[in-house]
């Protein structure tokens, strides 16, 4: 399938797999796949930030690693600005490296415990040989002060900071090569609520001032609203549902879309909104050996025999807006989704 | 003007009063909580609130007396249930009530199980402990329980170790062995934090139906306001050891009387804001500046002062009681800040105000 | 290839970010100060280095200001100690036993020393290699190990020494190559926990090579329980010397602690200062060494300073 290429993206991915062998082969028996990415793809607009949503066993983590080339690509196309992501090796995949930056979801063991933090964020513009050794000794109290943290703390060790502190040395070690693509990996879920609002600001901020394209991972829909430009929605290793965040949030298309966000507690929701809760049932099927037609058709509150005969493809029912549904209609010009959740949050 | 003390439905299960726990460090004694009072009442939930190293945790372990002793302790208070003071009780008298009268669910249901027996044997563990059952007694209350707790084929599971089951069926499995015993207080530390959303609302759903139909108090420990909302019937808030609000759902949630509380709520983003939002523009998260101070840093006065919008001269000087928040909502239940913005003085000057306006 | 670094002048962040931690914490000290200085608050760690820098002392000075040769036949036989020609008595032949301690503590060190470097090495390398590749070449580097783990340590060590005639060079070989698996398995324990964890992940996103996450990045994180295996091994190394220096393999012509052992233990009844000191200075040293083992590890983490 092919979507319109802006003249603006940055980052575009074409069908993206990602099947792990699991389990040992021997004996004529074969292995076992898991197919934990299965076709994805999608474009981020230089500047913008695109959300990957979706719960455990969805991909959207894979998906990421998989960009950052932190994964093995099984296949499919990756494009970063002009250069083919999947095809660097070596050298120029390392240099490649300074383009592309990831904010890791546990602030706790995405640090080396042993480096002090100045250290940690140094690293990388040592490794790349960026600049002169003052020049980078310089950076790194630059960037310190950007992500809120007092220079005199670069001789501290990762245990001396809190979560939240050590979640903006992160980002301050992403920040160090000037990237221009930052994935974010649920960069806010292991923080205390509070924090989390500070680090969202400071994300929204960065992003303002230094032109920065995010690819955000999350299974939050509260945080990805607040945060996201356009979203995508995964289930089982694929894309079922992509749009801007206007259009996805006044209407999401896909049941599943729409489950999801009927599961998320509300402060204003309270009681109400989980006595109209649309209830799923049982667990998602296995990535090893996903059911051959829709793979929500086993869940789907709306499914029909037809669902689970053929995988549907992703088609774009209104500007921008992708579902992989057979059931979503177009009624005047407007997609329709099968499944609403009963009362708006 | 303390509240707590009066019940207006309902009796109070279990009555926690003045409750210290310290812990001996390298650096001294840290006061772990500091004079924590509340009440659980017969077949309601309560929710705890708070950020990390509030003590919510440590409450829930000092009323089943699991706080390691010895570099901890509860130094002072009183955890009353039915009729007995548990931190006075003996050893072999809170081995009777754990599981069987209180019973506690944890976080990460993977490391909670026993991965070395079945699911089965767990939850019979606590029918032969308690309840005197046999083996295989145990066994049929144990497909039983599996049953309750929504768990499909039950007298296949019931044979099946902790690695053979999702997430959300371990958790399931936590709630059955909880609750094998009918205990009368459920105890549920963050259950559903490591779990997906859409997993977390079945289990709200299965505490739901499990409390309106055995008649459990469930204490439900939480950093999900959306949750508090859904599940809680009264709400604790806690920051720095300390209860810092209480009161009914409603009314914590709309008229919050502390300004941390206030804060909590105001720093979520909530689902539907992009609907209000102008063009693309995004506006900033309300923010609570500044980090929970440590133990050392506490000083006098109250715990917050350094971080909130509202604090005054008194703030810094003595730690505020809980005093009574008057508010539209359900005005006559007991409704607590510990907050100097509610005491009288201040609250004459308040009303003054808004007259004048 | 370095690039100008040109950024877009970052406003800092606005006045609501949080307090840095109270200035008391902010140390700035060299990290091997910091090392030393908490090794140095661990009594038992300086009782273990006091008493080993005396080991080391007897050994490397003692010679010099005392010449004399540890196999002369000096005195009577069997003199006892606290006598005035021999102070710590004689051996059956009459050699001297305080001559010998003096001297044979070189042997035994040395070896020990270095046959447990030996030992380390190999076994640091090879089970960082498979730890951090895992598949096959962790395969085939177990199978390696297995080999090693069941051979008889100590009848290969006697083969190889009678293979290639006892002297200093060969006993230290032959123990260094028996004695690394246990290192190794530790070590490919460690890696195979670090290497899944975020932080090398993110080494990885940066830009670091292989050579560096294993040398640079998880070995540092590795290390305490290497070290403690470390320095066991010098333990057992010098155990394990004089054990063969007992059954008459090691170095004839070299004095050691285990030769003096080896050498009157049929006399041990009659002549129980022949064993008895040279016995005692094994222990000391071993002793030692686990002491200092201990409180460096406790001085390399980290973690452990802020309790």
């Amino acid at each position: 399938m092919t979507f319109i290429g802006k003249t603006d993206t940055l980052l575009s991915v074409e069908d993206l797999k990602v099947h792990f062998p699991r389990g040992k082969s021997g004996w004529g028996r074969k292995p076992e796949v898991v197919k934990a990415v299965d076709g994805v793809s999608f474009a981020v607009r230089r500047g913008s930030t695109l959300a990957v949503v979706g719960e455990s066993g969805s991909g959207k983590t894979t998906t990421a690693l998989a960009v950052m080339r932190l994964a093995p690509v099984t296949s499919g196309r990756m494009q970063l600005g002009d250069t083919d992501l999947g095809a660097l090796q070596g050298e120029a995949l390392r240099q490649a490296r300074t383009r592309m930056q990831i904010i890791f979801q546990d602030p706790f063991s995405s640090l080396n415990p042993r480096e002090r933090a100045g250290a940690a964020v140094r690293a990388p513009l040592d490794l790349m040989r960026v600049g002169t050794p003052e020049e980078r000794t310089r950076r790194v109290a630059e960037l310190f002060e950007a992500v809120g943290l007092r220079p005199e703390q670069q001789h501290l060790f990762p245990h001396q900071f809190s979560g939240g502190q050590r979640q903006r040395i992160n980002i301050a070690r992403a920040l160090a090569t000037n990237p221009e693509l930052v994935v974010c990996d649920e960069p806010v879920s292991a923080l205390d609520i509070a924090i989390r609002a500070q680090i969202l600001n400071l994300l929204a901020r960065l992003q303002r001032e230094l032109g920065l394209t995010y690819l955000f991972i999350s299974h939050d829909m509260a945080v990805v609203e607040h945060i996201c430009d356009d979203i995508a929605v995964m289930y089982l290793g694929q894309i079922v549902e992509r749009a801007p965040r206007r259009s996805f949030f006044a209407r999401p298309l896909h049941p599943y879309s729409v489950a999801l966000m009927s599961a998320v507690p509300t402060v204003s929701g309270g009681r109400r909104r989980a006595a109209n809760r649309i209830k799923l049932s049982g667990d998602p099927p296995s990535p090893i050996d996903p059911p051959k037609g829709c793979r929500f058709a086993g869940r789907c509150p709306v499914a029909e025999p037809a669902c689970a005969a053929e995988l549907p493809p992703l088609r774009e029912v209104a500007p921008d807006h992708w579902v992989r549904c057979r059931r979503v209609d177009i009624v005047d010009g407007l997609p329709h989704p099968p499944l609403s959740i009963p009362e708006s949050p | 003007m303390a509240t707590g003390t009066d019940n207006n439905n309902g009796d109070a299960l279990l009555r926690v009063q003045d409750l210290h726990v310290e812990f001996k460090t390298r650096r001294g004694q840290a006061l772990v909580l500091n004079g924590v009072d509340f009440e659980i009442r017969a077949g309601e939930t309560l929710c705890v609130v708070g950020e990390s190293g509030c003590g919510k945790s440590m409450t829930a372990l000092a009323l089943l007396r699991l706080i390691p002793s010895p570099p901890g302790r509860i130094r002072d208070g009183r955890v009353l249930f039915q009729g007995e003071d548990l931190v006075q009780a003996s050893d072999a008298r809170m081995r009777e009530v754990r599981g069987n009268r209180i019973s506690m669910i944890f976080q990460e249901p993977m490391t909670s199980l026993n991965p070395v027996f079945t699911v089965g044997d767990q939850i019979g563990e606590s029918l032969q402990l308690h309840a005197g059952l046999n083996a295989r007694e145990a066994r049929q209350r144990a497909i039983e329980m599996l049953r309750q707790v929504g768990i499909p084929a039950p007298e296949r599971r019931v044979d099946e170790y902790p690695h053979q089951l999702s997430g959300g069926m371990r958790q399931r499995v936590m709630i059955a062995m909880a609750l094998a015993c009918r205990p009368d207080i459920l105890i549920a530390d963050e259950p559903t934090t490591a779990l997906d959303v859409t997993v977390q609302a079945q289990i709200f759903d299965l505490l739901r139906e499990l409390q309106r139909e055995k008649g459990t108090a469930i204490m439900l420990i939480t950093h999900d306001m959306g949750a508090v909302a859904e599940m809680a019937d009264r709400v604790m808030v806690m920051y720095a050891g300390r209860v810092i609000e209480q009161g009914t759902a409603e009314q914590v949630l709309s008229e919050p009387g502390h300004p941390y509380t206030r804060g909590l709520i105001d720093c979520l983003p909530e689902l539907g804001s992009s609907a209000a939002r102008e063009g693309d523009v995004r506006e900033d998260l309300a923010e609570i500046a500044g980090v929970v101070p440590s133990i050392w840093e506490l000083g006098t006065g109250c715990a917050f002062r350094e971080r909130c919008p509202r604090a005054m001269e008194r703030c810094a000087a003595e730690v505020p009681p809980m005093f009574a928040v008057t508010g539209e909502v359900a005005a006559g239940t007991p409704h607590g800040a510990a907050c100097w913005l509610h005491g009288e003085a201040f609250k004459t000057l308040e009303a003054r105000e808004r007259e004048a306006a | 290839m370095s690039k100008v670094i040109t950024m877009p002048s970052v406003a800092s962040a606005p006045s609501k970010t949080p307090k840095a931690p109270p200035a008391a914490v902010l140390r700035v000290e060299h990290p091997g100060t910091e090392a030393m200085r908490m090794f140095l608050r661990n009594p038992a760690a300086i009782a273990g280095m006091v008493m080993l820098v005396l080991m080391l002392a007897v050994a490397i000075a003692g010679p010099w200001l005392y010449p004399a040769d540890p196999f002369e036949i000096r005195t009577a036989p069997l003199t006892p100690p606290f006598s005035e020609d021999a102070w710590l008595g004689s051996d059956y032949l009459g050699r001297d036993v305080l001559t010998a301690l003096i001297y044979g503590g070189r042997a035994t060190l040395l070896v020990g020393a270095v046959a447990a470097l030996l030992s380390v090495v190999i076994g640091i390398t090879l089970g960082a290699f498979a730890g951090y590749y895992g598949g096959k070449v962790d395969a085939a580097l177990m199978k390696l190990t297995e080999f090693f783990q069941v051979l008889p340590a100590l009848l290969f060590a006697m083969v190889v020494v009678t293979l290639f005639s006892p002297t200093l060079v060969t006993v230290t070989l032959a123990i260094g190559i028996v004695s690394w698996t246990g290192t190794a398995r530790l070590t490919r324990a460690e890696f195979m926990k670090y290497r899944g964890l975020e932080f090398v992940r993110a080494e990885r996103a940066i830009g670091a090579r292989d050579a560096r996450i294993i040398w640079k990045v998880i070995l540092p994180n590795a290390l305490p329980p290497l070290v403690v295996s470390a320095t066991l091994a010098i333990g057992a190394a010098i155990l394990f010397e004089a054990g063969l220096s007992f059954l008459g393999l090691g170095d004839p012509n070299q004095m050691s602690w285990g030769l003096m052992i080896g050498s009157s233990r049929q006399y041990v009844l009659s002549c129980w200062w022949a064993v008895a000191f040279p016995g005692a200075a094994i222990f000391i040293t071993v002793l030692a060494v686990s002491l200092i083992g201990d409180g460096l590890n406790d001085a390399l983490n980290p973690k452990l300073r802020e309790r």
